[in-house]
């Protein structure tokens, strides 16, 4: 069994390999050189100067030795050889697999005008965040473009730092994708008092960099000078290997529910790939996410295993801005009515329903992890595809959980995540 | 050492819910199953310092509220990924209405 990305998708898939039983080599290539580690703390507490700046292992050094798992790190694959079923390294390596699973990731969007200038820079790694974490101190001037998670989630810590912050997001508002307007108001609103400067609806024209700073001009002729800017509008999946063996893409290494590829002995899982989602009317999705990284690795070490169990998750995204915690469960791009609960001054959930009114999503946002548990009693609700009462839903005096057990009296276990 | 702790009201834990308690410069979390029975373990999730009190409890689960990470409350069982490290359990005993937490 060969995986190639040491992410949390590929260890992940690594580790559950050998829990299901499999007994033979397991290896992990990775491109990194360090041990295998997670992600999400990189544009939250890795930033933090005052904090430890080592990386959150996602598995012990002597949990992979204990399992057998022999990990590769600062290698890249190279090409596939399909017939022969080989995997070629860039150390000149070849491995022989019976199982090849690519869990190759993402990488940043570039912006064509910000490549090569030394004061723009991604965050994607840890030596990324450790290279920015050097930028964050009382009155630099930090310009992130892009408002989605990772830019929002770095200018909040980078405020925190004292640094000026400007953010430039080219659509109306910020987090335009999969965040709900009200949400991505209340997030807004947090930003300005923190601080931070907001320009929505702004393309930027030029970025032209000297000694004394990087100049960026935007589309209605504004200018504005920073230190360092970070470009985070997306990510673009990482399908050249599997381009190059002709494996079938389509917005990512396209795969079936169970994970294979257009090679049954080819799977691909995580940020790199397309899936289609069956909870969704079997639409084509590629997530971006840390649980779904997991599910998903989880899920295709079944499936090299000989399973056929069929990914059946629901989405699930979180954020962490200042003290406030978002967390969305389900896609609501295909809802024609929202229902709001209010659990606080500070805290409420939105309900995204079909026109028949199946609960297609539910959002949530407040201090630290308020919304957590009815998000999670939502997810639940949403995995079994059901109506709840509009107005059960607006209530905060009814419990999420009764309509639960309402929905499905006879399991009353936790399900919908993989473990 | 050992000392039971009065943390609360039988009545303040709804039926399978968990409240969070702070003892000592501790932090504990206080469940009470569906069967009626009460149990404590230590409030932070041994993944990344999440308070548990904030999850959701499902028959024996507490699950935390970041990153999905499962234990079984009354023996402190890790369930699998993202938690590896068990949870520390303590004894509890209802007397007279109130939650007594034996703090070891």
């Amino acid at each position: 069994m060969v995986i190639v990305g040491a992410g949390d998708c590929g260890v992940r898939a690594a580790v559950a390999l050998r829990d299901l039983g499999h007994v033979g080599p397991i290896t992990l290539a990775g491109a990194e050189r360090h041990h295998p580690y997670e992600r999400p703390p990189l544009s939250k507490t890795t930033l933090d100067n005052s904090a430890d700046p080592l990386p959150k292992y996602i598995v012990t050094p002597e949990r992979l030795a204990t399992a057998d798992i022999r990990l590769c790190t600062s290698v890249t694959a190279e090409a596939i050889d399909r017939t022969r079923k080989l995997l070629r390294l860039d150390d000149g390596s070849v491995l022989a697999y019976r199982k090849l699973l690519l869990a190759t990731g993402a990488r940043p969007r570039p912006l064509p005008m910000a490549v090569g200038l030394a004061r723009c820079v991604t965050l994607r790694t840890f030596d990324d965040a450790l290279a920015l974490r050097a930028h964050l101190r009382p009155g630099r001037r930090l310009a992130v473009v892009g408002g989605g998670f990772i830019g929002l989630e770095l200018a909040a810590m980078a405020r925190e730092a004292g640094v000026d912050v400007t953010v430039i997001e080219a659509l109306p508002r910020i987090l335009q994708r999969g965040v709900p307007p009200a949400i991505a108001a209340a997030i807004h609103a947090r930003h300005m008092a923190a601080g931070v400067v907001i320009r929505c609806g702004h393309a930027i024209t030029s970025m032209v960099e000297n000694e004394t700073g990087l100049h960026i001009t935007l589309a209605d002729g504004d200018m504005l000078m920073a230190d360092i800017a970070v470009i985070g509008i997306g990510a673009l999946p990482n399908t050249a290997l599997a381009e190059a063996a002709g494996l079938t893409i389509d917005n990512g290494i396209a795969v079936d529910d169970c994970l294979t590829t257009s090679d049954p002995d080819i799977l691909a899982a995580g940020d790199c790939c397309s899936f289609p989602l069956a909870l969704y009317g079997g639409r084509r999705v590629r997530l971006e996410s840390w649980r779904n990284a997991q599910e998903q690795g989880a899920l295709a070490a079944g499936t090299m295993m000989g399973q056929h169990d069929a990914h059946r998750a629901v989405p699930w995204f979180w954020s962490d801005q200042y003290e406030l915690g978002l967390q969305i469960a389900g896609l609501a791009d295909e809802a024609v009515d929202v229902v709001r609960r209010d659990l606080g001054p500070d805290a409420f959930l939105l309900f995204h329903l079909a026109a028949d009114g199946r609960l297609l999503a539910a959002s949530g946002l407040g201090p630290g992890n308020t919304v957590a548990r009815d998000i999670r009693l939502a997810e639940m609700l949403i995995a079994r595809r059901a109506h709840p009462p509009r107005d059960a839903l607006a209530d905060p005096g009814v419990k999420l959980k009764s309509l639960v057990v309402a929905e499905s009296p006879a399991a009353r276990h936790l399900e919908g995540v993989v473990t | 050492m050992a000392d039971w702790v009065d943390a609360c009201a039988a009545g303040d834990i709804d039926e399978e819910d968990v409240i969070r308690w702070d003892h000592a410069g501790r932090t504990f979390a206080i469940y009470r199953s569906p069967d009626d029975e009460y149990f404590a373990t230590d409030g932070l999730c041994t993944h990344e310092r999440i308070h548990l009190a904030e999850g959701l409890v499902m028959d024996d689960i507490i699950e935390c509220p970041k990153h999905n990470g499962r234990f079984n409350y009354k023996t402190g069982l890790a369930k699998g990924a993202p938690v590896c490290i068990n949870l520390q359990t303590y004894a509890v005993r209802v007397e007279a209405g109130r939650v007594l937490v034996q703090v070891g």
